[in-house]
């Protein structure tokens, strides 16, 4: 019973947006104008696309463990060599975005065999993750500069129109919206499609072994540097696809998705939603990208701009209330949203045979979030405890 | 009783590791925590200095203790000398001692550099350069220079070559004249040789209390509590007694230890076939 | 020979600006593992602080103000957000990485997204003719501050007790604590140290560029960063050297290549240390064979 629903959610949720262009509904404070009107869908489909993007970067955030700070790379390859493509080397569309594509494999195989091989070395485990974090961050941030320093090719701040002519007519123009939701929805479900898959296959629990403790991972005879560095090639791969498709909906290719702030939202919609989750990456995509718009509206209402200044200036930046929501949810909802509804179910801890007395609480979510003394992160690193055992 | 402990519990990464201890360890002499590898002897030894989660009461000098933090616990007079030792590699030996003064008690260098004269000739020196048995000197002179009520030895010979083993066992056997000790230990003729009072832990919880002398006397029960595992305690030459201090080499000198650290010496035989 | 004098020693003006950020950077993640992300932030509220009191102050007073700003932004951050989260060391990350978008926000939201320019005091603003060349006077004073924090972090982690505390706790912070020592002290001081810094390199980076701009932190973090993972964490000197290293490289390669070319460039070299580190072994066989 409770699997056949577990089957049937995301056929439920698929139905709905499948129905979403045909739904006159209204939802005030949300959507300016009708669910099925070009306004309301270029934002839904901005949330799919970042939902798919979301769950790509999960796919190193959450189940491998991998801190990256360079997604934003990748997203912007897919954009910008697609329409460079389109507009220098005149390519259609479909020939420029598997160009795009295989562009992001190639990158994403060569940084990511340099970051991933570069960490390891670096010394204890714990300058691992972070090692990796900077060097991801510092070759995102070279691609950064890339574009903004050649404006020629790449438009610098103003970035690159999209090459309508090379384009379906279908995804041009307002009317054709709708279109540009399709592509999005169709992203997610690839993107879904795959993560979702292979993290129920094989691979996803090897993947499990390795973030659990990558040294254990190893004697079982798994070899982490080669699931990491295929999972930083998807991850690397459907970002970029993720790219074309930002560069079809926002119709431009812009030094935004070039940034570290696009990494790090992704990060945000990842931790807000629930990492190494199912439907924690989509849930946080889709409510980080309403938020970020809906909060750009709040911030330049006339309701705000009545206020003293003290309330005014955080209102009127999205991401300091971004900011502090996320710190926010780290703090008092580790596991993000997706994880909220077992955590209220599951306050008690189950009961265990063999405990007795006033034995420590099972849970370790409820171990969290009492304070710890600091020599427990030392006593209780997993080989000192597997060598204790 | 200097140390009391009653039904401690740890859970470390969703193992139920120590599952109500509860025992208490005599203001004098050495109190014996024995068991196989894994029933949760250094878990212990954690918990009581609070640097694992723990639940349960531990009163140490009749207050309760577990509610504070590690610095706090230590602060009320324990010394500590934790399995692999955790000296501090890349400091020198005396910024190793210097770390370990604490405030409001005497230091007792001159005790520290009479038990280990190597320590002085090698003030200078970091850590990390000396052979293991040194490095367990540090560690053990870590725990004397303060005046504790009590010191906290966890395998004090794990690693170290059987002459070296021989010195380890007489310092601490120096210093159990001084303080009570609480000690960790896998050789069961040092163990024979220090401690008074035993405490057997299984499967994180108390299986036996008693005189060391009356379990080891028993072969049974030994096996039953310790498994076979004789073999490294009988593998020790046995212990002579220190000379009378005042000659020129200190019977107590490393000098001749050669070992590179961490690492079990080949019995002499093997070694002197060597080319 | 002029042109040669100009780029070294701007370089090193750009290298002593990292220094300043990558030395906080990795005395924090050396003693307490946890990489800060809203050290940028930290850069950027020094900044912010100097350029408000420049003009109405004595400019040591503003350098001043920007130094206490990061420092008590810093401890403000490590006691209330950080220590609570210290078994959770992913998610200290997280904090800091709220904190670094959000703060820059809110300095954006009160003082406009645009550069403000900093007017530095005349005794700055000048040149310094040294072998033909005219080398602006904030080169020195960068490379100057540079070299003095050095000198002190040096000092202070080999003669106080707080420095053998941090250096003891960069090695296993769980046995410093088991030796009675409150090690919580040692990293609010530390988070302190690494916020004034920080807000040094604001005050003295807004000179060096003229002005002041609320993501400016955050795009100086990157090379920060660069410069930590390249130096090494918690080695005071190695870092100094690779800030050097880095802030050269860029200078050069910006001027004989192509500018824009010196950040990529920095971004080459830490590729290059990090492969080499990867392949220690080899390239040191390799060095032996050579010799």
């Amino acid at each position: 019973m409770k699997r056949h629903v577990k089957n049937l959610i995301p056929v439920a949720v698929l139905a709905v947006l499948l129905s979403l262009p045909y739904s006159t509904l209204r939802i005030p404070g949300v959507f300016d104008g009708a669910v099925n009107t070009p306004g309301s869908l270029q934002l839904l489909a901005l949330c799919l696309l970042f939902a798919g993007l979301a769950i790509g970067y999960d796919l190193l955030f959450g189940r491998l463990g991998l801190m990256s700070f360079g997604h934003a790379l990748y997203v912007a390859l897919g954009a910008y060599s697609a329409e460079l493509a389109m507009k220098n080397l005149h390519l259609p569309l479909v020939l420029a975005a598997l160009l795009a594509t295989a562009i992001g494999a190639a990158v994403s195989t060569l940084l990511g065999a340099v970051s991933l091989k570069g960490v390891g070395k670096l010394g204890t485990e714990n300058l691992g993750t972070v090692g990796f974090a900077m060097v991801t961050l510092a070759f995102a941030q070279a691609g950064s500069i890339l574009v903004g320093r050649d404006p020629k090719t790449t438009g610098g701040e103003e970035g690159l129109p999209l090459s309508t002519e090379k384009v379906p007519a279908a995804f041009v123009g307002v009317v054709n919206t709708v279109n540009l939701y399709w592509l999005a929805l169709a992203y997610l479900v690839l993107v879904c499609a795959v993560v979702w898959w292979l993290t129920d296959s094989r691979v996803g629990r090897a993947w499990q072994a390795i973030r659990d403790n990558e040294r254990r991972a190893e004697v079982l005879g798994l070899n982490p540097f080669r699931y990491q560095l295929g999972a930083f090639v998807l991850a690397g791969t459907l970002g970029a696809v993720g790219g074309v498709v930002h560069l079809l909906v926002t119709a431009g290719a812009t030094p935004e998705t070039t940034t570290t702030d696009f990494t790090l939202a992704l990060l945000v919609m990842v931790v807000l939603g629930g990492s190494g989750t199912r439907w924690g990456p989509v849930l946080g995509g889709v409510l980080y990208t309403l938020l970020d718009h809906r909060l750009g509206a709040v911030a330049t209402s006339d309701s705000v701009a009545g206020l003293p200044a003290v309330l005014r200036v955080p209102l009127s930046q999205p991401l300091v209330l971004l900011g502090v929501l996320f710190v926010l949810v780290v703090y008092a909802v580790p596991g993000g949203l997706a994880a909220l509804p077992s955590r209220l179910r599951g306050r008690r801890p189950p009961t265990r045979p063999g405990l007795r007395g006033r034995g420590p609480r099972g849970q370790r979510g409820e171990q969290h979030r009492l304070g710890v003394v600091e020599g427990e992160a030392h006593g209780a690193h997993p080989d000192r405890v597997a060598s204790e055992l | 009783m200097i140390l009391e402990l009653d039904d401690v519990h740890v859970t470390l990464g969703g193992s139920h590791i120590l599952q109500g201890v509860s025992f208490s360890v005599a203001p004098i002499g050495v109190t014996a925590l024995l068991g196989r590898n894994g029933v949760g002897k250094t878990t212990t030894v954690k918990a009581i200095l609070g640097l694992v989660r723990r639940t349960g009461r531990i009163d140490f000098g009749g207050d309760p203790v577990h509610r504070l933090r590690t610095h706090e616990i230590v602060r009320r007079g324990i010394g500590y000398a934790p399995e692999d030792r955790c000296v501090f590699a890349k400091l020198t030996v005396t910024e190793n001692l210097a770390l370990a003064e604490r405030r409001g008690s005497a230091h007792a260098y001159d005790l520290v550099y009479e038990l280990f004269p190597e320590l002085k000739a090698r003030s200078a020196q970091a850590v990390g350069t000396l052979s293991g048995g040194q490095q367990q000197m540090v560690a053990i002179a870590r725990t004397l220079l303060n005046d504790n009520r009590l010191i906290v030895v966890d395998e004090p010979t794990k690693g170290l070559a059987p002459k070296v083993v021989t010195e380890v066992a007489e310092v601490l056997e120096r210093a159990a004249e001084r303080v009570p000790m609480l000690l960790v230990e896998q050789n069961l003729a040092l163990v024979r040789r220090l401690a008074g009072d035993g405490v057997v832990l299984a499967a994180g919880q108390v299986v036996h209390r008693g005189p060391v002398r009356e379990l080891l006397a028993d072969a049974a029960l030994t096996r039953e509590l310790l498994g076979v595992g004789q073999a490294r305690g009988e593998s020790v030459t046995p212990p002579t007694r220190p000379a009378p201090s005042g000659g020129s080499i200190h019977p107590l000198a490393i000098v001749k230890d050669r070992q590179p650290p961490d690492e079990v010496s080949p019995p002499e035989s093997t070694r002197s076939d060597a080319p | 020979m002029s042109t040669l004098v100009l780029l070294t020693l701007t370089g090193l003006g750009l290298g002593a600006l990292y220094f300043l950020i990558a030395s906080g950077l990795s005395l924090i993640f050396g003693l307490m593992d946890v990489l800060n992300f809203a050290h940028g932030a930290l850069v950027t509220a020094g900044a912010y602080a100097a350029w408000r009191l420049t003009g109405h102050l004595p400019f040591a007073v503003a350098i001043a103000a920007a130094i206490a700003t990061g420092a008590a932004l810093a401890a403000l951050i490590e006691t209330v957000l950080i220590r609570p989260l210290y078994s959770r060391p992913k998610d200290q990350i997280l904090v800091t990485v709220g904190l670094g978008l959000a703060l820059p926000a809110l300095v954006q939201g009160i003082w406009g997204a645009d550069a403000r320019q900093l007017q530095a005091p005349k005794q700055l603003a000048g040149t310094v003719s040294l072998l033909g060349a005219r080398v602006p006077t904030d080169r020195f004073v960068l490379i100057a501050a540079a070299i003095v924090v050095l000198a002190a972090l040096k000092l202070f982690l080999s003669r106080t007790r707080y420095g053998l505390v941090v250096r003891a706790g960069v090695e296993d912070r769980a046995m410093v604590t088991a030796l009675g020592i409150d090690v919580r002290k040692a990293f609010t001081l530390v988070f302190a140290i690494g916020g004034a810094l920080a807000g040094l390199a604001g005050a003295l980076g807004g000179v060096y560029f003229g002005s002041v701009s609320p993501d400016q932190g955050t795009s100086l973090l990157v090379f920060g960063f660069v410069v930590v993972v390249i130096g090494g964490m918690g080695r005071t000197d190695g870092v100094a050297l690779a800030a050097a290293a880095v802030g050269l490289i860029q200078q050069f390669t910006n001027y004989y290549a192509a500018s824009g070319l010196g950040d990529f460039a920095a971004v080459a070299i830490l590729a290059v240390v990090l492969l080499a580190r990867g392949n220690r072994d080899g390239v040191r066989r390799l060095i032996r064979r050579a010799a």
